[in-house]
Order: C-alpha cells, then sequence, then structure tokens
C-alpha cells in the first residue's frame, strides 16, 4: 500500500526525448526478478551504462551531477509506450521519481504509475514548451506539486492546473489501494457472479 | 429501440458488475492468463494479505517469457530465469491454478495457446499481465493487458477497476495483392497514426479486407493494437471465427455451442453505431511494409527510402528521427531494400503460428539461408511445433540452413539468452523495434514471415514478390 501523497517540492530531472518506452525504462533482462527490490539499478540501464558497468562519458542526465534525489521528471511526449511491465514504475520509484509531466503517457504505464504513488502529469503541449524553457533558464528551479488542488506551482508564484483521474486521486490521497476497494464489493460480485455462470472451465480435463 | 452500440459497448455492457459514481466500473473478467515474469510479486501480494484465488478455473498459466528455446532436455543454466520458473510452479501449486509449463504439451506463448486451447471465445473479457493480450481481440474478445497490481486484483476476485474505453474505428477496404499480408495492415496503420494514436482507445478492425483474413492474420493484426498505443483491438467474430473455435479442448460443444454460436452472433457492431474516431485503410494500394526506426510507428513500404530529418518539420519528431537513424546507422534517403542484415527471427505472438512457419517454409523450401545469416525460426507453441515437425515444415527449415527452436518467446524480448549482439541487423516477425529490445545494441527490421523469409535466402533486406511463384506462395497458409 502507497504511502499518501499529497504536496511535494523538487528540482526537476529534464530528459528531452519523445515516445520512451518501457524496455528503455527498465530492459527485459532485469525482468527475471521475483520481487520488486534492486529496479533503481536497472532504470534507463543502457542509457546509463556502458557494457562494464561502468557510466556513460558523458553521464545519462540522471546521473549528472545534483540529480540525485530530486523526484520530478520533465519528459517529452507519449512516455511509457509498450510493454505492460510494473517494473517500470516499480524502478522509477525506487530510484526516488514521484511526478512525471509530460504531454501524455501510454495507458498500461498511467494506470500502472497511480497504482504506485507516481503521479503521471499530463499538461498542454503550450504549458510542456512553457515547462522546458523554465528549466533551460534555471535548471536548479523548484517546483511545487499539489495533488489535492491538481495544480503544480512555479518558482515566479504562478500556478498550471492539471487534472487527474478523480478515483485515483482518492486512492492516492487516502494511501488506499484499488484492491481494498474491490474486496470491499463482495456482495455486489456474488449477486452478479451468480447470474453469470463462468464462460470457460480452465482446470476441467485436468480434474 | 435501443441506441446502436458497437461490438466493444456490448461487451463492456455485460461485464460491468456495479460503478459507483466517479468511480471506474468494477469490470468481471472471464479469462486470466497468467505467465512468470510479471505475476511473482503479485501471488506474493496475496500472501501478504492473506488472500486465495478467487477462480482458479478462470485462470490459466505457462511459462514462456524467459525459458530457453535450446532443447528441452537442456537444463536452464540462468539462475535467475530458472528460479522465476520455479517459483510460477510454487504459486500456481499453492493457489491451485493450472499451469502448462515447461514439458506440458500444452506450453507455449501464452497468447498462442489461449486461442489454441478453445480458451480464447468470442464475447470474452481477457486480461493478461502481458500488453500482447490485445491478440485474443481477433476472436471479438475484449481482451487487454495489464500490470501486476491489477494481476493482483484479477486473482483475488476476477474483476478489476476500469475506466469506459473510447472507440476508434479502422477500416480496412479492398483486397491484399500476393506478397502483402496482415502484418503489412498493421505495420502501415502504426505508421500512419504513431504510436501513441490510439491511446485510451480500443481498435475495431473492420471491412472487406479484414473480413477475408483468416483467424490467424487477424490475430497478427489485433496483437500489435498496443504498438498503435490501442490497449486492445478487435474484429466481430463471423463464421471464420466459428469454425476455428469449433472442436477445440475447451470450446463449448453440443447444445452448449450452438447457444454460444447464437450468444456470439449478437455481438458484432450495430449499424449507425458510432465511433469516436475513424480511419480507413485501402487495401489494394498496400506494400510489405518494414520499419527502419526504433519505433513501430516508424515503418515504411519496403520499396520506399528511409526518411530524411530535413523533412521533418517538427523540432521533436526531427530529433527523434536523427537519433533513431543514428541508432540504427541508417543513411536518411537511402533504400532499405538491400540493407544487410546478420540474423533474421520468425516467431513471437505475432508471427509464430503455423500458418506463420507454413509461409517462411513455402518461401524457403529448395532454398538456403545466405552465407553470414543466421535464421532462427521459433513456435509459438509446443503444438505448433509437433504440427510443424509433422508437416515436414521442420525438415525444410533445418535443410535451409536455419536454426529450430524450441517454443517460447525467445528474441522478441530477449530476455531468455537468445538476442543479438551489440550492432547486429535483424529481420524480425515480431512486434517492437526499441532500442535493445533484441539484445543491447540490436538493430531490429520488423516485417512479415514472408519478408524474414525472403530476406534470410539473399542475406539483405528483400521484397517478397520477387520470391519465385510469389502467388502461390502468398495462397499458403490456411486458418
Amino acid at each position: 500500500m502507497a504511502e499518501p501523497i499529497r504536496m511535494f517540492t523538487s528540482k526537476v530531472v529534464p530528459l528531452d526525448a519523445e515516445n520512451v518506452d518501457t524496455d528503455q525504462v527498465v530492459p527485459a533482462r532485469y525482468l527475471k526478478v521475483t520481487d520488486k527490490a534492486g529496479l533503481a539499478e536497472a532504470l534507463f540501464r543502457d542509457w546509463r551504462f556502458n557494457e562494464d558497468g561502468t557510466l556513460k562519458d558523458p553521464p545519462f542526465v540522471l546521473d549528472q551531477p545534483g540529480m540525485a534525489g530530486r523526484q520530478i521528471l520533465l519528459v517529452g511526449d507519449n512516455f511509457g509506450a509498450g510493454s505492460s511491465r510494473e517494473h517500470a514504475p516499480w524502478a522509477l520509484t525506487s530510484w526516488g521519481v514521484r511526478a512525471i509531466l509530460s504531454t501524455g503517457f501510454a495507458d498500461i504505464f498511467q494506470n500502472n504509475s497511480l497504482k504506485n504513488g507516481l503521479l503521471p502529469i499530463v499538461v498542454s503541449p503550450d504549458v510542456h514548451q512553457r515547462l522546458w524553457s523554465l528549466i533551460e533558464a534555471d535548471p536548479d528551479a523548484q517546483l511545487t506539486i499539489d495533488l489535492a488542488e491538481e495544480g503544480v506551482l512555479l518558482p515566479d508564484g504562478s500556478t498550471i492546473d492539471f487534472t487527474i483521474d478523480p478515483f485515483a486521486k482518492h486512492m492516492l490521497l487516502a494511501g488506499t489501494d484499488e484492491l481494498g476497494y474491490l474486496l470491499a464489493k463482495e456482495t455486489e460480485l456474488e449477486a452478479w457472479e451468480a447470474a453469470h455462470p463462468p464462460r470457460v472451465d480452465t482446470l476441467a480435463g485436468a480434474r | 429501440m435501443t441506441e446502436p452500440r458497437t461490438i466493444v459497448a456490448k461487451i463492456w455492457d455485460d461485464h460491468v458488475v456495479t460503478q459507483d459514481p466517479g468511480a471506474p466500473a468494477v469490470l468481471a473478467v472471464d479469462l486470466h492468463l497468467v505467465h512468470e515474469v510479471t505475476s511473482p510479486q503479485a501471488f506474493s501480494g496475496l500472501r501478504a494479505r492473506g488472500l486465495k484465488v478467487r477462480h482458479p478455473g478462470q485462470t490459466v498459466a505457462t511459462a514462456d517469457h524467459s525459458i530457453p528455446t535450446t532443447p528441452r532436455s537442456l537444463p536452464i543454466l540462468d539462475a535467475m530465469a530458472a528460479a522465476q520458473i520455479t517459483q510460477l510452479e510454487t504459486n500456481c501449486a499453492e493457489f491451485g491454478i493450472p499451469l502448462h509449463g515447461i514439458g506440458s504439451p500444452s506450453q507455449g506463448i501464452v497468447h498462442v495457446i489461449g486461442p489454441q486451447l478453445g480458451l480464447t471465445q468470442p464475447g470474452m473479457t481477457i486480461v493478461c499481465g502481458d500488453s500482447h493480450t490485445s491478440t485474443h481481440g481477433a476472436f471479438g474478445a475484449l481482451a487487454f493487458g495489464i500490470g501486476t497490481s491489477e494481476v493482483e486484483m484479477v486473482l483475488a476476485t476476477q474483476t478489476l477497476l476500469q475506466r469506459d474505453p473510447k472507440t476508434y474505428e479502422v477500416r480496412v477496404d479492398g483486397r491484399l495483392a500476393p506478397g502483402v499480408s496482415s502484418k503489412d495492415i498493421i505495420l502501415a496503420l502504426i505508421a500512419r497514426i504513431g504510436v501513441g494514436g490510439g491511446t485510451g482507445h480500443v481498435f475495431e478492425y473492420r471491412g472487406e479486407a479484414i473480413r477475408a483474413l483468416t483467424m490467424e492474420q487477424r490475430m497478427t493484426i489485433c496483437n500489435m493494437s498496443i504498438e498503435g498505443g490501442a490497449r486492445a483491438g478487435l474484429i466481430a467474430p463471423d463464421d471464420t471465427t466459428f469454425e476455428y473455435v469449433h472442436g477445440r479442448e475447451h470450446a463449448p460443444s453440443g447444445a452448449d455451442w450452438d447457444a454460444a454460436v447464437a450468444r456470439w452472433r449478437s455481438l458484432p457492431t450495430d449499424d449507425g453505431a458510432s465511433f469516436d474516431k475513424t480511419i480507413t485503410i485501402d487495401a489494394n494500394t498496400l506494400e510489405p511494409m518494414i520499419t527502419y526506426g526504433t519505433n513501430p510507428g516508424m515503418g515504411i513500404p519496403i520499396t520506399a527510402r528511409v526518411p530524411s530529418p530535413d523533412d521533418e518539420t517538427d523540432a521533436s519528431a526531427k530529433r527523434a528521427l536523427e537519433h533513431a537513424l543514428a541508432y540504427m546507422d541508417l543513411q536518411p534517403g537511402q533504400a532499405i531494400i538491400g540493407q544487410k542484415v546478420d540474423v533474421v527471427f520468425v516467431g513471437s505472438c505475432t508471427n509464430g503460428r503455423i500458418s506463420d512457419l507454413r509461409l517462411a517454409a513455402a518461401a524457403l523450401e529448395g532454398r538456403h539461408v545466405a552465407a553470414g545469416v543466421r535464421l532462427m525460426v521459433t513456435p509459438g507453441s509446443d503444438e505448433v511445433k509437433r504440427e510443424a515437425e509433422r508437416e515436414g515444415l521442420a525438415d525444410i527449415f533445418k535443410a535451409a540452413g536455419a536454426d529450430w527452436r524450441e517454443s517460447g518467446c525467445s528474441m522478441c524480448i530477449a530476455m531468455n539468452g537468445d538476442q543479438l549482439t551489440p550492432g547486429q541487423y535483424a529481420v524480425s516477425t515480431s512486434n517492437r523495434n526499441f532500442e535493445g529490445r533484441q539484445g543491447k545494441g540490436g538493430r531490429t527490421f520488423l516485417a512479415s514471415p514472408l519478408t524474414a523469409a525472403a530476406s534470410a535466402i539473399s542475406g539483405v533486406v528483400t521484397d517478397p514478390r520477387t520470391l519465385p511463384g510469389i502467388e502461390d506462395l502468398a495462397a499458403v497458409g490456411g486458418r
């Protein structure tokens, strides 16, 4: 169960690339884990590390001085395309990322992120451009993400509004998860199941 | 008079258990497919909460992603992969889930065995912790990939929370020319709309060219819906669908079959139903497609030239293209035909079925793979492997110098040791050409089985329409 999120302030990691797919976020060879530990090491692995495990020169943006500890990632269009691997948000959150700003996210990645306390924040192309200009002008600019108010507070005191699925927002603010919500629907589920017999029996023939 | 509905709306309405105001729907799941990579943490979650699997009989598991495709008598050398597979066996035994694992005659890629066993049926909701779950949409099912948190929810409740999807009509009119396949239809669609074009939508593939496809060809198209950003893609069921399902192990039989078909016939989208988006593709003008870049949207007709960043007006698209061409080490404006190839991969949940292997074998019969090229053929399931061996396809592949493997995801995701080495070029019948997808530093050209076979013979990217007897070749396949 995720920690409740309400508001946090951080400098920004700018990752200037479009259509970043989940194979880049976590290469497939790191999917052999049976738990969620250690995935920060796999994050953007092939963009960060050489074959021998040393950092690229020049280093990838995550490994540049002053980037460690930043909680907000600013990325290009359509982030998170491809695989359904939840290892992608697990790796991002274990590195410390708590919010990603883009003009759009792939559906499954967005769903997976919201279940792990990682905010996929969609902004318009104009606002996106404004954020890039802001970070270019001041790489150490601090943003405050206010989930309750659905706003990003900029250093000049102005606010960028965003919208997030109201149900997901409620769950994030409360720090509860969807499984708990579903388990509480037992009565409705029993009624539905009584009226809808299973379409298949995968155990047939095995018993 | 009820409002005309799409097939998506009909399946959706049929599966909403309950919905609170402002909340997503609680959607019932008819079939949950499980594999070794995206499930271990979900089972751990169940244990931590003391939960059971609600309906093991609506759940089925296999091992496909991390398993070797070397002979099954050999041990699994990768300790982490071996541990993951052992964990799956433990989890399935503990929670009572049927497992078609290594050694089972029903083992195979999860999206190959569902249809093969007759578990995939029209009108169902089907989920799996795998983005290519959209494959099952070929049967007129609403099928989509989910994350591991959702896998846990479905295991525990046989439901998940979903927002009503938008619909996107993909109409493919006309007829495909010989040598042009369903793989080329889907690559052409994604090249037009881009990898994010279908985000938030479910594709419904319609039109004359779609109706003319066999079930396995339809699966190829639906499989890659996710590469166009759509979580799901489907095709309304028809007689082709019913014929494929009939008689399979888990298909309804007797009076149940008749009742099921009657129900399935009511699924197609009603006349007058509206879609949120529509696109039309003319099959008559399609050529074999191939990708040149690092996402499935970077595709061109095989006779076209690699695009130039100078022609891109959008700054970010220009930079993305420059980056992709640098990774692929291709020159703007160069022909893609004639590009050197090191490896050819035939297999995956996209093109690893028996009809795909028949096409590749027909092209290779009496010929040999070019010197210096490695052709790897990985059947999509153990049953596909046995069938290919019975039909003599395996002998044709071996005589042509190909590497005939055991079934699995293999070099599509390259997490089992089957991979490219840095800098190698592959023509691949799989679904993703992302950087490093088929091995760190590897470069992928996505294409159809016929294009793959033609390229393996010549050692360079080759238009399959130049194969001798292409008209007859293209008619091979069936189902």
